[in-house]
């Protein structure tokens, strides 16, 4: 077998497109629940309005900027919708409505009645929006080769997309960081410790877990720009295996740091390419099929995943002592 | 009208040593108005069920003094805090806050507005420092707002300020050398004064510590006392549930006796413990216990006295 074009094909899955919408996605998550405690069980729901907010806004024949802004307010009035009523009760119900509403949009994005505008469950093609974003690119045209790693420069799953994207995580890590060591910062940290506590120090609760929630959900909805652009919109493709890979990958760097969630992405893509790179390799096609090796995949990445959490709980980047202090 | 004279400020501020003059010639009745009340409750009332948990038709606490709310277990003590902070909302009734109407608003206003409370189970934000625990407790932290936030020069001077007086309250409270440790790493004990010094982080008017001394070592119970006695006297108000009988008749310039969800008693320490409806009320079946007894507050006895009543704290503390 071909490790090296293993190895390669393992590094361009690790900066390609999925990997920068996960770390993006799980970026958000992480303000969500590593900063603040908060339960979203509907990730993949920000991720997909951001897509069709992007998408279908493209299509009407809005500039990118504008698009942009429409998947951004998309996911800002979701939050608000979901945590106006859930972020006064216990933790609980906001997992239980996150999930739900989640579904809810994928499943109205794929119903017939709206087919004009999210193609049911076809989706949208990407063909139909991806001109705005690749036009403003300010690179010429044509085909550009970085050692083994060869892309478009500017049309669909390009070089310009993962230019924009891992800035994107660049920038958002920076939010993060900024907004950890921050006294806003310590104001959620101590929301997620005990919210009565810090109710009784004065803080409205209430106002910061929504604050925290719609910024989540906004960098989620980024995240769905770029998983779209590199393909299509797809309600099916951006449904609840995405939330749980998305924890996964947030618990597998470690929640609570920087980075965690972007290492986190960048293994979790990298492993999976990489498991089923050598089942292929190694193991005949009498025992296992090309389909089942795909299965294979996500099975053994999965063992890997459980064997890290029981052993590492804090994740990789994680500080073991802040998980060891018994919460009495 | 301490019952330890050495203990009383000597350089209290003039309007707190004539508040607590003020309460020598009060009637000793349930809900007798005070002269210049802090807070005022109305017909608060909260069942839980069929119990009527909380039911008291007035009261006042006097600005400028320390008020004890002393009442066995269950009597209402603990709710009634939580009603009055907005933790709670009573079924009926009505209160205000230094001349404030407080009913119907949110906790974290009401503790804005001046109104602090501590919490009889301590609720230390475990995997945060003792320092980051201080500093959540200031107010006004423009920092606290998200997009300034982003902006470290915006906030980076307040939050000098807020760190080193949450130094200065943690030397006090004897908490100093362990600054970078996790909250969740204290004992009990350190946790209740954590809280304490924490709540005091944004300068009070009014302070409601519910039993603040439970679990404390007796050697700091002393020096705590001190603390609170110094708070009154450089002009904060406080409000204090504890069943350290010693303690009460230590530091309290007026104690309210409830049970049973309503305002049995009021008065000066001394007399409300001699009174004999109060000792009924409150011991219930133990008319043997000691409800801190002046004489063994005298040299010597006194810290056998509070180590007796630091081990009947521990036993209760687990509720
Ligand atoms: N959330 C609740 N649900 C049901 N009953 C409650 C609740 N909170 C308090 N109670 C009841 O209200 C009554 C008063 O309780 P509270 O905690 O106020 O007493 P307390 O005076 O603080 O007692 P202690 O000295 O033991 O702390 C008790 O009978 C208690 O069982
Ligand atoms: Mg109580």
């Amino acid at each position: 077998m071909d490790f090296g074009s293993l190895f390669t094909n393992v590094v361009a899955e690790m900066i390609g497109p999925t990997a920068i919408a996960y770390a993006l996605a799980a970026i958000g998550l992480n303000i969500h629940f590593g900063l603040t405690g908060l339960i979203n069980m509907g990730q993949a729901g920000f991720m997909l309005l951001g897509a069709y907010g992007f998408a279908i806004s493209t299509i009407a024949g809005w500039p990118v900027w504008a698009a942009v802004l429409v998947a951004i307010a998309a996911a800002v009035v979701f939050a608000l919708l979901l945590g106006i009523p859930t972020l006064k009760l216990r933790g609980d119900y906001l997992a239980i409505v996150t999930i739900a509403a989640a579904e809810i949009i994928r499943i109205v994005g794929r119903s017939t009645s709206l087919s004009s505008f999210t193609g049911g469950s076809n989706g949208l093609l990407g063909n139909s929006f991806k001109e705005s974003f690749s036009g403003a690119s300010p690179f010429p045209d044509g085909r550009f080769s970085l050692g083994p790693f060869t892309y478009s420069m500017n049309d669909s799953n390009s070089w310009w997309l993962r230019i924009v994207g891992w800035a994107l995580v660049a920038l958002a890590c920076l939010l993060v960081y900024l907004l950890m060591r921050s006294p806003w910062g310590r104001v959620l940290k101590g929301i997620r410790e005990d919210e009565d506590a810090v109710r009784s120090l004065g803080k409205n609760v209430y106002g910061y877990k929504l604050q925290a929630l719609v910024t989540g959900g906004v960098l989620g909805a980024l995240g769905g720009i770029v998983f779209t652009l590199a393909s299509s919109v797809q309600p099916d493709s951006l449904g609840r295996p995405v939330t749980f890979n998305t924890w996964t990958i947030l618990l597998l760097g470690g929640a609570a740091t920087v980075f965690g969630p972007v290492l986190g992405s960048l293994l979790f893509w990298g492993a999976l390419i990489l498991v089923r790179g050598l089942l292929r390799g190694l193991v005949p096609e009498t025992i296992l099929s090309t389909q089942q090796v795909e299965q294979a995949g996500w099975v053994l990445v999965g063992i890997t995943l459980m064997l890290l959490i029981v052993f590492r709980p804090q994740g990789l980047l994680g500080d073991k002592k802040e998980l060891a202090i018994n919460v009495r | 009208m301490s019952a330890d004279p050495q203990l009383a400020g000597s350089h209290a501020l003039p309007e707190v040593a004539e508040a607590r003059a003020a309460l020598a010639a009060l009637d000793q009745v349930p809900g007798v108005a005070k002269p210049d009340p802090m807070l005022v409750a109305d017909g608060v009332q909260r069942t839980f069920g069929g119990v009527h948990a909380v039911d008291v038709a007035h009261l006042e606490v006097q600005r400028h003094v320390i008020t004890a709310l002393i009442g066995p277990n269950g009597a209402g003590k603990t709710t009634f805090f939580n009603l009055m902070t907005g933790f709670d909302k009573p079924d009926s009734g009505h209160w205000t806050f230094d001349g404030v109407s407080l009913a119907g608003v949110p906790a974290s206003r009401v503790s804005r507005s001046g109104m602090v409370r501590t919490f009889q189970l301590t609720k230390a934000l475990s995997r945060m420092t003792v320092l980051e625990n201080m500093r959540l407790g200031a107010g006004s932290q423009p920092g606290e707002r998200m997009l300034t936030a982003l902006v470290r020069p915006l906030w980076v001077a307040r939050e000098r300020e807020i760190t080193d007086k949450a130094m200065d309250l943690l030397a006090r409270f004897k908490l100093d050398t362990k600054k970078d440790d996790f909250a969740g790493s204290l004992s009990g004990g350190q946790r209740k004064l954590l809280e304490m010094a924490r709540a005091l982080m944004s300068d009070p008017k009014l302070v409601m510590l519910d039993e603040p001394m439970a679990g404390v070592n007796p050697a700091l119970t002393q020096s705590l006392l001190g603390h609170i006695i110094e708070l009154r006297d450089e002009g904060t108000t406080v409000l204090f549930v504890e069943h350290d009988m010693h303690m009460v008749r230590h530091i309290s310039d007026w104690v309210v006796v409830m049970a049973q969800g309503k305002v049995v008693a009021e008065g000066p320490p001394k007399q409300v413990m001699d009174d004999q409806a109060v000792i009924d009320a409150y011991l219930g079946a133990h008319h043997d216990t000691d409800l801190g007894d002046d004489s063994l507050l005298d040299e010597g006895g006194r810290i056998d006295a509070e180590a007796d009543a630091e081990s009947e704290a521990e036993l209760e503390e687990p509720k």
